[in-house]
């Protein structure tokens, strides 16, 4: 437990003598807000950043509107960003914030609610003007009629503050304002004693090309810095020690990169190239975005024009011997299951990743939800049985995403890949693997005939299928002697001929289903820990990992064990879920959907699992879900 | 392997062993002959060969070509065909599919396969009808069409299949019919030396749902006065003695008597203009299944082929940055060392 991040920066700031002596703190959550244009994403992954080089472990929550820009000032238009930062490992972007900084009325109207009472508020208080005020809806001025009662307030003139910083630079007043929230950022940086050097090589590299913006962001993050170290305004200074971690080489990333880069490596363990077939979509755009920028990888990427063609091109390719994967949320999926079947069919690997936001239809395209459950596992024309991973966690994607294609090429066959708005946007330190630890996923495509024609001669059989796995060979076009045609219409059994006979369809269904049930015996156990005597089981899937993790200690703390049993394979699942589902007298399925996963877990196992369920667009505080927990608990005693 | 004995040069090396399943007397039949006619002229390869189909009667044809073969799903196959030919452009890809199938349900997914130039030979067997699903009314048939969907007549506007061709900037339009081998062969191997996007629209009989359609136009006995033979550099003439021509007025083609208007007013066929106007005009000379038509091709011109540019790009990146190092792509963003004490 003595492990230090070894971040030294002789020249930071930070580092300088301080006016006041810094409080050791264990954590701290703190909220960023402000307008869409305020730039508050951008705030709250600098200071993330910072705070990940700085050793701490972390947890994020972006959270903003699904319009670029709605009317300014509005509370329509409010984006926010949560961060918990800890010295010691956390599971969740944290409950309550601790603090809140507000760059106008709406901001702190829309946010006010979450912050824990005592907590403290750092104000734009340029903002707070009239219009504003009228804009969100606030009569009076909430800084004069009790409203921030029981909270620390901090009331900081940003705007001007940063335009008169910025003043002796050649910058446009816009451009100056703009800048305001570098000088939050430095504010925050010198309140928890973040080291500044990353955010300043950050700033200098990313507006490079700009030199007056450069120098106006770096004089803004300086000026607030300064602010913070020279008014007496701030009473405290606080400092949160690095989390023990294990040795190694860290990085920060979010769900949607760990994504990309966990297909970009599939493609290097697979030997084979990579293929993206995407239409953009929120929150999935950016494995798009990211895989675009690597084709030196053999990469290719391939902007289709709609979420069919983007499937569909992605299969072509898997005809071709590619590695290939198609990108969507929720709305795109149902629009793919048609080629989804047909991959199904015709037994080619395709990975499809949802990442899942608010439904039905366009619903929250911003927000998080894990209600792609049973389209992911069910949602398909006839029966078409294909397997189905999820993520549970922003690093874990990387993992999962290499699970998921190798099990698309050993079994040639489309693999649903599960993650979320959550996990996509959200951050966590990840411990770089080793890459040579990593899987050889690679198979070998068919090049020599397999069996006999009816004349006896030698002969190829696309669906003559390998004992143990059940896989068809994939033997890709420019293969001599191997010429033969695949399509939607049933295969006979071995030859691959269109085959309308009733028991050849019968057999080959059975056939695909025992194919996707036999992954089961080559997928590892799924999670399970207890940390005591427990009478309840939580099962749980997806991005709920982290807060059926934070549930559980505040669960512990109140003296209940309890145990955790986490899938990250949907279908099939891991042979261990039965034998340990039955041992509890209550199972909770905590989702982010309407109870998807407890449904199937009720037909599979027939245990009397009980759901708990989340429809806001938000991930599960601790709080609520050990709430949820202890409810189930009790009501379960009072039965018996 | 078991080709030793067959000899690319006959028919029969491009046949599968599958029983044709068209109805007999259907059009489809003369045009997989002129494909596999084709074959044994081509230096091509059987493995290196893929037919790519959606659904619907044409959709079959992949099953019948002794090559590699993809039936797919109604009106995507131009989409799963852009995805093997961008990963594979080493292959010779073939997309065949009918009105319905390309033009309805499809209809995205063809303009886009156009537009972006990818290197498919897309071939549509347009009989303005559903035969698979047994006689409805198609987005090329004409207005008023009697079928089982429109018992009072259809009130659909029709597609002009060229017009969409060139509206989408195809870089290769061409249009031939089932009657005529010949002209088919010829029609398919310019289709096929063309780099790029190759639309080849087939005017094709179905005998059992829509019989007869193109009579007036493509019957033997009718053919001079009907068929406008389309020869890149030459004015448009047609008719026995070429009385007749296409003039462009207002930019609107129509045929006139070179009596009325002078050799001089006929225009000359320029299939390599990079303004697809022209053939624009051309495929709306003839709206209804009654006027005389132009057959051959209405346009190639070359300009930059899609996957192509995609692999060009995967050239410049390994080039700029060096083959992809996996572990340096992870230590990619900002990292810290944490040291075990
Ligand atoms: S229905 Fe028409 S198009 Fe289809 S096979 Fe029969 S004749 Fe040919």
């Amino acid at each position: 437990m003595t492990d230090t991040a070894d971040v030294t920066d002789q020249e930071d700031l930070a580092n300088g003598t301080g006016r006041l002596e810094t409080t050791a703190v264990n954590q701290v959550v703190i909220r960023f807000a402000g307008d869409s244009g305020d730039g508050m994403q951008l705030t709250g992954d600098r200071f993330t950043s910072a705070s990940a080089m700085a050793g701490n472990d972390l947890a994020t929550l972006p959270e903003f509107p699904a319009e670029i820009r709605a009317p300014q000032g509005t509370l329509a238009g409010v984006s926010a960003f949560q961060v918990h930062i800890s010295d010691h490992e956390i599971y969740t972007p944290g409950d309550q914030p601790d603090v809140l900084i507000a760059m106008n009325p709406a901001a702190l109207m829309s946010e006010l609610g979450r912050v824990r009472s005592g907590g403290t508020l750092i104000l734009n208080t340029d903002a707070f003007d009239q219009r504003n005020f009228d804009k969100c809806g606030y009569e009076v001025d909430p800084r004069t009629d009790g409203t921030l009662d029981g909270f620390i307030v901090h009331e900081v003139p940003m705007t001007k503050l940063t335009v008169v910083a910025t003043s002796e630079i050649d910058v446009k007043k816009r451009d100056a304002e703009r800048a305001k929230n570098f000088f939050a950022l430095g504010l925050i940086c010198w309140m928890y004693s973040r080291p500044t050097a990353p955010t300043l090589d950050w700033i200098e590299a990313k507006f490079s090309a700009n030199e007056a913006v450069l120098e106006a962001n770096t004089v803004a993050f300086k000026a607030g810095h300064a602010f913070g170290e020279t008014t007496e305004m701030f009473a405290d200074r606080y400092e949160v020690a690095a989390a023990p971690y294990e040795a190694g080489t860290y990085t920060n990333i979010t769900g949607n990169t760990a994504t990309s880069w966990g297909m970009i490596a599939a493609g290097q363990l697979a030997k084979l190239p990579v293929f993206l077939g995407s239409y953009p979509i929120t929150p999935a755009s950016d494995i798009l975005h990211e895989l675009s920028r690597h084709k030196n990888f053999g990469v290719r990427t391939f902007q289709a024009e709609d979420e069919i063609a983007a499937a569909g091109a992605a299969l072509g390719a898997a005809f071709g011997g590619h590695l290939a994967f198609t990108t969507t949320s929720g709305p795109g999926v149902a629009l793919k299951g048609e080629t989804i079947g047909l991959a199904t069919s015709i037994e080619l690997p395709l990975v499809i990743i949802d990442v899942q936001r608010g439904g039905p239809s366009t619903g929250l395209p911003t927000k998080t939800e894990a209600s792609d459950l049973m389209l992911a596992l069910y949602g398909r024309h006839g029966e078409s049985p294909i397997p189905v991973v999820a993520a549970h966690s922003p690093s874990n994607c990387f993992y999962m995403a290499i699970e998921a294609c190798r099990i698309a090429l050993k079994y040639r066959t489309p693999v649903i890949l599960l993650t979320d708005g959550y996990l996509a946007n959200g951050a966590e330190p990840w411990k770089l693997p080793d890459v040579d630890s990593l899987p050889d996923i690679s198979v070998s495509f068919t090049t020599e005939l397999n069996a006999q024609g009816p004349d006896g001669s030698p002969a190829f059989h696309p669906y003559l299928r390998d004992e143990e796995t059940l896989a068809r060979p994939w033997a890709i076009p420019g293969t001599a002697g191997l010429e033969h045609r695949i399509g939607g219409l049933e295969k006979a059994d071995g030859s691959g001929d269109v085959s309308y006979d009733p028991g050849n369809h019968s057999h080959m269904t059975d056939l695909r289903q025992a194919k996707i049930d036999g992954i089961a015996k080559d997928i590892p156990a799924a999670e399970f820990s207890s940390n005591g005597e427990a009478d309840t089981l939580i099962v749980g899937w997806g991005s709920t990992h982290g807060s059926i993790t934070a549930a559980r200690e505040l669960l512990k703390n109140e003296g209940v064990s309890t145990a955790h049993l986490h899938l990250t394979h949907l279908a099939p699942m891991a042979t261990n879920v039965a034998e340990v589902i039955g041992n509890y007298a209550n199972v909770v399925v905590p989702e982010l959907n309407k109870g998807q996963l407890v449904k199937v877990l009720r037909a599979q196992y027939l245990v009397d699992a009980k759901g708990v369920s989340k429809m806001e667009g938000l991930p599960f505080t601790g709080r609520e879900l050990a709430a949820a927990v202890q409810e189930i608990r009790n009501n379960q005693e009072a039965l018996s | 392997m078991t080709d030793v004995t067959l000899d690319p040069t006959k028919r029969g090396y491009w046949t599968s062993d599958q029983d044709v399943r068209w109805c007999p007397g259907c059009g489809d039949y003369g045009i997989l002959a002129a494909m596999q006619f084709l074959f044994t002229e081509l230096d091509v390869k059987r493995e290196n060969t893929v037919f790519v189909s959606g659904i619907g009667c044409a959709a079959r044809f992949p099953y019948y070509m002794e090559t590699y073969g993809m039936h797919t799903i109604h009106g995507r196959a131009p989409a799963i065909a852009t995805g093997l030919a961008v990963a594979r452009p080493d292959l010779d890809v073939w997309v065949v599919g009918g009105d319905g199938d390309m033009l309805s349900i499809g209809g995205n997914h063809l303009i886009h396969a156009l537009r972006r130039n990818v290197n498919l030979k897309i071939l549509l067997f347009n009989n303005q009808i559903y035969g698979l699903t047994k006689g409805q009314y198609s987005p090329t048939s004409e207005v008023g069409k009697v079928t089982k969907s429109t018992p009072a007549g259809s009130i659909d506007h029709p597609f002009s299949t060229i017009g969409v061709a060139a509206g989408a900037g195809a870089s290769f339009i061409a249009r031939t019919h089932d009657l005529d081998r010949k002209h088919m062969i010829e029609v398919f191997r310019a289709a096929h030396q063309h780099k790029g996007a190759a639309f080849v629209e087939i005017y094709q009989n179905c005998n059992v749902f829509n019989d007869g359609i193109y009579d007036a136009i493509v019957k033997r006995s009718v053919r001079d006065e009907m068929m406008i033979d389309l020869v890149h550099g030459e004015r448009i003439l047609f008719g026995a003695q070429k009385q007749r021509g296409v003039v462009i007025e207002n930019g609107e083609a129509r045929v006139a008597d070179v009596a009325d208007v002078g050799l001089d007013a006929i225009v000359v066929h320029d299939s390599g203009r990079l303004n697809p106007s022209l053939a624009f005009a051309l495929g709306h000379l003839s709206n209804d299944n009654m006027s005389p038509t132009p057959f051959g091709i209405f346009r190639s011109v070359a300009i930059a082929e899609y996957a192509e540019g995609v692999n060009d790009q995967l050239l410049a990146a390994n080039e700029a940055s060096g083959p992809g190092d996996l572990a340096a792509l992870l230590t990619s963003g900002a990292t810290w060392e944490v040291t075990g004490r």
